[in-house]
């Protein structure tokens, strides 16, 4: 959906901007908040710009910089380390070709890691836009990274 | 059995995108009862229960309600917090996945009994599964007129509202989170003024954890006596337990206060998957103690925790075998601290980095004992001087090691240097 069309939605009004902005970076390929769609927000919600940037900044989910169509993150947090999510973070890197904080070049996922999930029940856990995976292992691992890349149009 | 099923009692047994299976088994029924009941009356029952607040500070239920009460205006928010990012929690997830309802009735009694007019439910943005199970419970809720305006004919308007964290551990501090309702980065502020005077937008404002409000129909069901019947002296009811790690079991158990450590580790956790001993717990989460296997025995109340000087009412039982050794474990919550600060205040923004400097040099073997004395007080000054409750708690796990562990610091402590050269 066009940035435009997701203002709308919304009233002008500053407690709104978090919510703008996560709805909008949910639907953009590359879950980025750009420069001009801090310009555009800013005006629509009569606020500075350096407003919505320090929002942008603070809040570990929005992003200055593109990512890929899939952001990969997996849980770093101790629960999740105690039942080996250090391996899984290897068998990610070493199918993506990448590592933490980059982006395949074909820029259909970008590899990261979050705090805990809560699903320390089922660990190790990822989330793939939104999805969360749990009770990892290497080969749950190729299956859902393949069935991602099969998704490319 | 160590387990007493109350506050889960629905969680794997009805559909919890079901409205009328709530209703079937006595969903909104104390709602009913409460909004005939004297706001007075309905507050007192809090007060006899002795409810704590269930988010991990312990804070009786009771006075926040008296001090939102007491506020006069038209506009007054009750906030449910949901932003549960301690590692090693998700009570606050299965509450929402399993008996979504529950927790709205709750905060609808609450706001009924204190005269509020708005609700927000702040759900972290990792949690997409329960925020879309608690917006429908909300619509639902509409539908039947448990919210809105004229809620049942009683004359009062009460609606819930959700917002979405993202990806920021510090919002689930009182204060931060307001901030973030507001729309702003989630920076906490000093009190006094405390959000039942001078809250979101700066309106009287009253926040508990949503397992808080999920105890609140029993409550006026039961009534507050006999609620106060189960549990501790200083800790009554019943807590959610969410046990991980090397637990060969891991999952949510309601338990009643007074249980102790072993119990929930040995009985419903049934000892480690791998068979080996147990090296030490985390209780709480990141920011709670870390205590060897043989303290087990220490029961779950709040005044036996209150006594690591740390609020770890939280609810996380973190299991970790003989495999891992604590600095595995202390650098984790260091770093996690140092991203999850929000940099306002110096102790917290500084010492995180500080602390993770010295906890390498452990790990490295370069720290001398002077490193040992720095470590001790750096977390003593962080945990007195700290803005809010990250900075004064996150350094717990190393005070608590420093207690119970002192052996395996000094293990790492590289005499031949520290005894040279100086």
């Amino acid at each position: 959906m066009p940035l435009p069309s997701i203002l709308e939605k919304h009233p002008r009004s500053e407690d709104q901007l978090i919510e703008i902005l996560l709805e909008y970076q949910a639907a953009k390929d590359d879950h980025c908040i750009s420069q001009e769609e801090i310009l555009l927000i800013s005006h629509y919600l009569n606020i500075t710009e350096s407003k919505v940037c320090s929002v942008i900044s603070f809040y570990s989910f929005f992003s200055f910089v593109p990512r890929g169509k899939y952001v990969i993150q997996l849980c770093k947090d101790i629960p999740c380390f105690l039942n080996n999510s250090g391996n899984i973070l290897k068998v990610l890197e070493n199918l993506l070709g990448i590592t933490v904080g980059e982006t395949t070049p074909n820029r259909l996922f970008t590899l990261e890691l979050t705090s805990c999930l809560g699903c320390c029940d089922k660990p190790p856990a990822m989330r793939i836009d939104g999805k969360t995976y749990t009770n990892l292992n290497p080969d749950k691992i190729k299956v859902i990274i393949s069935e991602y890349s099969g998704k490319q149009p | 059995m160590i387990e007493k099923r109350v506050i889960s009692k629905r969680c794997g047994i009805i559909n919890p995108l079901s409205i009328d299976d709530y209703l079937r088994t006595d969903g909104y029924i104390v709602l009913k009862k409460a909004l005939k009941t004297d706001r007075i009356k309905l507050i007192e029952e809090v007060e006899a229960s002795r409810l704590r607040g269930r988010g991990g500070a312990g804070f009786p239920a009771y006075m926040k309600m008296v001090g939102l009460a007491k506020e006069k205006g038209p506009v007054k928010y009750v906030i449910g917090n949901a932003d549960e990012g301690e590692p090693g929690n998700f009570k606050d997830r299965y509450l929402m996945e399993n008996d979504p309802h529950q927790i709205l009735e709750g905060m609808i009694i609450v706001a009924f009994a204190t005269m509020a007019s708005h609700g927000y439910l702040y759900v972290r943005g990792e949690y997409s599964l329960p925020m879309s199970t608690m917006q429908w419970a909300i619509e639902e809720a509409r539908r039947n007129n448990f919210l809105g305006s004229n809620i049942l004919g009683s004359g009062f308007d009460f609606d819930i509202e959700i917002r979405s964290g993202a990806g920021s551990y510090v919002c689930g501090e009182e204060f931060a989170l307001i901030e973030s309702i507001e729309g702003k980065p989630g920076r906490t502020r000093v009190k006094p003024p405390f959000p039942t005077q001078k809250g979101l937008f700066g309106k009287p404002t009253l926040i508990n954890n949503i397992e808080t409000f999920s105890n609140i129909p029993l409550i006026i069901s039961i009534g507050g006596k006999k609620y106060a019947e189960t549990g501790t002296k200083s800790s009554t009811g019943t807590k959610l337990l969410c046990l991980s790690g090397n637990a060969k079991v891991k999952g949510v158990f309601e338990v009643p206060f007074g249980v102790t450590i072993r119990q929930v580790v040995e009985e419903l956790g049934q000892g480690t998957e791998s068979g080996r001993k147990i090296k030490m717990v985390q209780l709480g989460g990141a920011c709670g103690p870390i205590i060897p296997e043989y303290m087990l025995d220490m029961v779950i109340d709040y005044e036996r925790f209150e006594e690591f000087e740390s609020k770890t009412g939280a609810g996380a039982i973190i299991v970790i075998d003989d495999r891992f050794n604590i600095f595995d474990i202390l650098m984790r919550v260091v770093r996690f601290f140092e991203h999850e600060s929000c940099g306002k205040c110096t102790p917290c923004r500084e010492g995180h980095a500080q602390l993770a400097i010295i906890i390498n040099k452990f790990i490295e073997r370069k720290a001398t004992a002077k490193d040992l004395f720095s470590l001790e007080s750096l977390a003593r000054v962080m945990h007195q001087t700290s803005l809010c409750g990250l900075g004064q708690t996150s350094p717990t796990a190393i005070i608590s090691t420093l207690r119970y562990f002192r052996e395996d610091y000094i293990e790492q402590i590289d005499y031949p240097i520290n005894m040279g050269g100086q």
